[in-house]
């Protein structure tokens, strides 16, 4: 019994958790295994065109310094650091096939963005459809932000209620210092001119999670 | 950021606000969606609850300052961040210069912080020959165009694309067009040049919590967590006032401050920086991290039994967001640095009393801020206090000393009313309005037509009125308030007879004077308490059940200011609990005391609409009565956009500021004429002078009333 009412419990989380982050034009797919986010992720940097060699904004006419930057970026990229090595190797593997370069670390080299940051949530709050990554290391960090797409993973049992349910695992990482803890909800966003919504200022144009059956 | 001498300069500068088209739309646009998105981002929980959490966390940090202060302190150094207090703006700003010189940083890039607008650092850095870039997009904009902000959170909110156009066409030196999807795209890739180049980044904080050493920043564009990552220094500024004992109390604040700040259930980033974290470009890999802890006039308000209530505010501007001043000429006519009912306290303290002088009475006391306020603010009191404070200190203006001498001595007061009625003779129109404006009115009032003093106060007429009410089931003590007394006596006459028409007997003690409100909106505070204390005792020996006053600002005033005023003496403090337990506003009592429903009514179905007073629907917090009423009167009741928007009045404050006045007014009428209705009414005869005023002007048809004459002139008799 209590198996059932945990099982719908869980499904109640990951519906509002999606419906809230839906709203905030994040992407929600669900996925029933690793090896299906991996493929959902480089088709989007393939078939759907997300990776492209000249990145977003540099098509725009800029200042001679904002120009050279643009000229740094040569290639696809897909960053996946802090992925669990087995999971890395076969994202590799993927990304060899199909061209692009995939790196987990040494992104201050790639100041200039990447394509596609690939990254698991520690946990996620239903209440807002917000995504807690818990990132102390520089490079996991860099890949949330630097990305022109955030693609994450959402293990379903690891949604809770609302930031007050994630109050104790937060703790967790506040404890153990040096500590660098983020909330994700959406893609970066402004409404600094005209109060007119555009999205992508500084991080990612999108955000695009993957809910996992666990 | 409003910088005027003297309140002549100030109104002219608000007259450049008022004559900006593209300004008076963006935020009029801004003042009807934020209040529709608000209400979306909190559907599902009960807001006054949600505010009450926040006050409530953020009282409970007063007495614990100084000791969370130091475990803030102990916690973060042990975690490798070097805490620093800084007790003023200079000093906070030298600490960082000094940073800077000490690391060797030349660039620095920074995330919005309103405590580094207030410290003035930018100045202070690039003194020191460091260049700074601001990197939120609307900082970097006013950056660019050397101006302060004009919202707490959306520091652009004055400036339109063509605007921003041409500031990046001169930034990129390439022709830019006015496409906000674009001009975004340009600031992503300036911007991220100036990432990669800088040598130190700066932050505010949203949070600083004790338990844990940890700072919480509250953003959407993604900026601030470039700004302390990619540097290999990091110094976030934050005032004392954003300590919070631990996680789960930041996490109280952070439910409220991205709903009540811009409708999102939570911005798009919230980050969690505890110690000195990684950092490859660093030369031990560690982040070099200092926290700047200001007081700079904090600490003195956290003293003040008063004003420790500001320490409640999570600066997220919603106070701006619903002021109609502030819609009217921005921020930067509507605060020094910080911006709206906050800021114009905010400015006393931190930037001291010249700069707070004029922006502190532009404040016509609707309490809009007061109703949004996150932490439960009681902001338009502290306004008001704050004026007090200046005008004690720097000598009163002689008009406000003069009403205060007159006031305070009721018969002068009266008697000098009565004249009015034959000073205005020469002038007066036989329609209850005067043909010109006697010489004392400035010219700039001519926007309404003022009415005339009326032949026959209603306290002279009291007397004469018959009372046949044999077994009374209530006993009301009528409270007129001047302008019912003196300008308006048939709308107390009309509540006279619905009240008699259902078996209430009514006493009108004659020692009863003014409430007392427009002493304490000019900060004449002493009068404003000898005037409350004359009422309390001229109602003292009626042996009533209820203080009716067909003015919502009176009953507002008399109910919430009262017990504050007469607080010193606790015998008085009881007479004056027993005198606001009393005091009921007109609709209120018709609808939920009298019950007075359909069947009492013989209706007409004249189309009808309905001003709701600020000191009606937000001061006493009454919506349906008067509406139900209406529709039970047989009228054809028809909502009005922005209903319970203030009309502009004010009491004093339309003196002070006419031209503010007369926007507020305009939006109104064209508000109530939408709606196609015959008879707009309202409870507040200041309301009727201001409403029927712009009417006449307009030559329109439609009769302005208080809800009582539309009520009484429909009650059937003999119920």
């Amino acid at each position: 019994m209590t198996m059932i009412l945990d099982k719908d419990r869980q499904t109640a989380l990951t519906s509002r958790f999606s419906e809230k982050a839906r709203a905030v034009s994040a992407f929600v797919t669900e996925v029933a295994s690793f090896d299906e986010a991996l493929a959902y992720t480089v088709d989007l940097c393939g078939k759907q065109g997300a990776c492209r060699i000249r990145i977003s904004g540099c098509e725009e006419h800029l200042s001679p310094p904002a120009d050279a930057l643009c000229e740094l970026k040569q290639e696809k990229i897909v960053a996946a650091p802090g992925l669990d090595p087995v999971l890395y190797d076969r994202l590799l593997a993927h990304c060899a096939a199909n061209g692009f370069s995939c790196i987990k670390s040494g992104m201050r080299s790639y100041l200039s963005g990447i394509d596609i940051g690939f990254t698991v949530a520690d946990l996620a709050i239903a209440e807002t459809g917000t995504l807690v990554i818990n990132c102390p290391g520089e490079e996991l960090r860099l890949a949330t932000m630097l990305s022109e797409y955030h693609v994450c993973v959402v293990h379903r049992s690891t949604i809770v209620e609302d930031a007050f349910a994630a109050d104790q695992h937060m703790l967790k990482y506040l404890r153990k210092t040096p500590d660098y803890t983020a909330f994700i909800t959406g893609a970066s966003r402004t409404a600094d001119i005209e109060r007119v919504l555009a999205l992508g200022v500084h991080g990612p144009l999108e955000l695009h999670i993957l809910l996992l059956e666990d | 950021m409003q910088d005027a001498k003297n309140l002549k300069e100030y109104r002219k500068e608000m007259q450049e606000s008022l004559d900006n088209t593209f300004l008076r739309k963006a935020l009029d646009t801004f003042a009807v969606t934020y209040r529709a998105s608000r209400a979306r981002a909190f559907a599902e929980f009960d807001v006054d609850q949600l505010v009450a959490d926040v006050a409530e966390a953020k009282d409970a940090v007063l007495p614990r300052l100084h000791e969370l202060f130091l475990e803030f302190k102990k916690n973060a150094e042990a975690a490798g961040v070097k805490v620093h207090f800084a007790k003023d703006a200079d000093e906070a700003n030298a600490l960082i210069v000094d940073i800077a010189r000490q690391t060797g940083s030349k660039k620095i890039i920074k995330s919005k912080s309103m405590t580094a607008e207030e410290t003035l650092l930018n100045h202070a850095l690039e003194d020191h020959g460091l260049e700074v870039t601001e990197t939120d997009l609307g900082e970097w904009i006013i950056q660019l165009r050397h101006e302060g902000p004009s919202h707490m959170v959306m520091p652009a909110i004055h400036l339109s694309r063509y605007q921003v156009g041409d500031l990046f066409t001169d930034v990129t030196g390439a022709k830019q067009e006015p496409d906000i999807e674009k001009l975004v795209k340009v600031a992503r890739r300036e911007l991220r040049s100036k990432f990669v180049e800088a040598d130190m980044g700066i932050t505010g904080a949203n949070f600083a919590i004790a338990d844990t050493g940890t700072i919480g920043l509250v953003t959407n564009e993604g900026n601030a967590r470039l700004v302390t990552t990619l540097p290999p220094v990091h110094v976030a500024l934050m005032g004392i006032d954003k300590l919070v004992p631990s996680l789960t109390d930041a996490l109280k604040i952070l439910k409220v401050l991205p709903r009540n700040a811009t409708g999102q259930n939570i911005t798009s980033y919230v980050t969690w920086i505890t110690g000195a974290n990684e950092c490859l470009s660093a030369t031990n890999k560690k982040k070099d991290i200092h926290f700047i802890v200001l007081d700079n006039g904090r600490l003195e308000m956290a003293k003040d039994p008063l004003f420790s209530q500001v320490f409640r505010c999570v600066r997220c501007g919603a106070c701006a967001n619903v002021c109609p001043v502030y819609r009217l000429v921005g921020g930067h006519k509507m605060g020094h640095i910080y911006i709206g009912a906050i800021g114009l306290i905010l400015t006393y303290f931190f930037h001291g009393p010249e700069k707070a002088k004029n922006i502190v009475q532009n404040c016509i006391n609707c309490e809009a801020c007061k109703d949004i306020c996150a932490g439960g603010i009681d902001l338009p009191r502290l306004i008001k206090q704050v004026h007090v404070r200046i005008q004690d200190k720097e000598g009163h203006p002689l008009p406000s000393l003069l009403l205060g001498q007159v006031m305070k001595n009721r018969k002068l007061f009266h008697t000098l009313l009565r004249t009015a009625k034959w000073a205005q003779k020469p002038v007066a129109g036989n329609d209850g309005f005067m043909r010109h404006l006697p010489m004392m009115f400035f010219k700039e009032h001519d926007f309404k037509a003022l009415p005339t003093v009326a032949e026959k106060p209603f306290r002279d007429r009291f007397t004469e009125l018959r009372q046949d009410v044999k077994n009374p089931r209530l006993r009301v003590g009528l409270f007129s308030g001047c302008v019912q007394d003196f300008v308006y006596p048939e709308q107390m006459e009309a509540a006279f007879q619905l009240f008699a028409d259902s078996n209430v007997a009514m006493t009108f003690p004659m020692a009863q004077s003014c409430c007392g409100l427009p002493l304490q909106m000019m900060g004449e505070a002493k009068t404003s308490r000898d005037v409350a204390m004359q009422n309390v005792r001229a109602f003292e020996k009626e042996n009533v059940d209820y203080i009716i006053t067909l003015c919502a600002s009176c009953a507002s005033h008399l109910k919430h200011n009262y017990p504050v005023l007469l607080a010193d003496d606790p015998k008085i403090l009881e007479k004056t609990l027993a005198f606001t337990a009393k005091v009921m506003d007109f609709s209120s009592f018709a609808h939920d005391i009298l019950g007075l429903k359909e069947q009492d009514f013989a209706g007409d179905g004249k189309p009808a609409t309905f001003h709701s007073p600020c000191h009606l629907c937000r001061g006493l917090g009454v919506h349906d009565a008067p509406r139900d009423l209406i529709k039970a009167a047989g009228l054809d009741y028809r909502e009005a956009d922005e209903s319970e928007v203030c009309c502009g009045f004010g009491g004093t404050f339309s003196a002070k500021f006419p031209e503010l006045s007369e926007a507020h007014l305009n939006k109104k009428l064209d508000n109530v004429e939408k709606t196609g209705a015959e008879v707009l009414l309202t409870d507040c005869p200041g309301c009727v002078m201001q409403l029927k005023g712009g009417l006449k002007k307009r030559g329109s048809k439609i009769v302005v009333q208080h809800t009582a004459e539309a009520l009484a002139a429909r009650r059937k008799k003999g119920n």
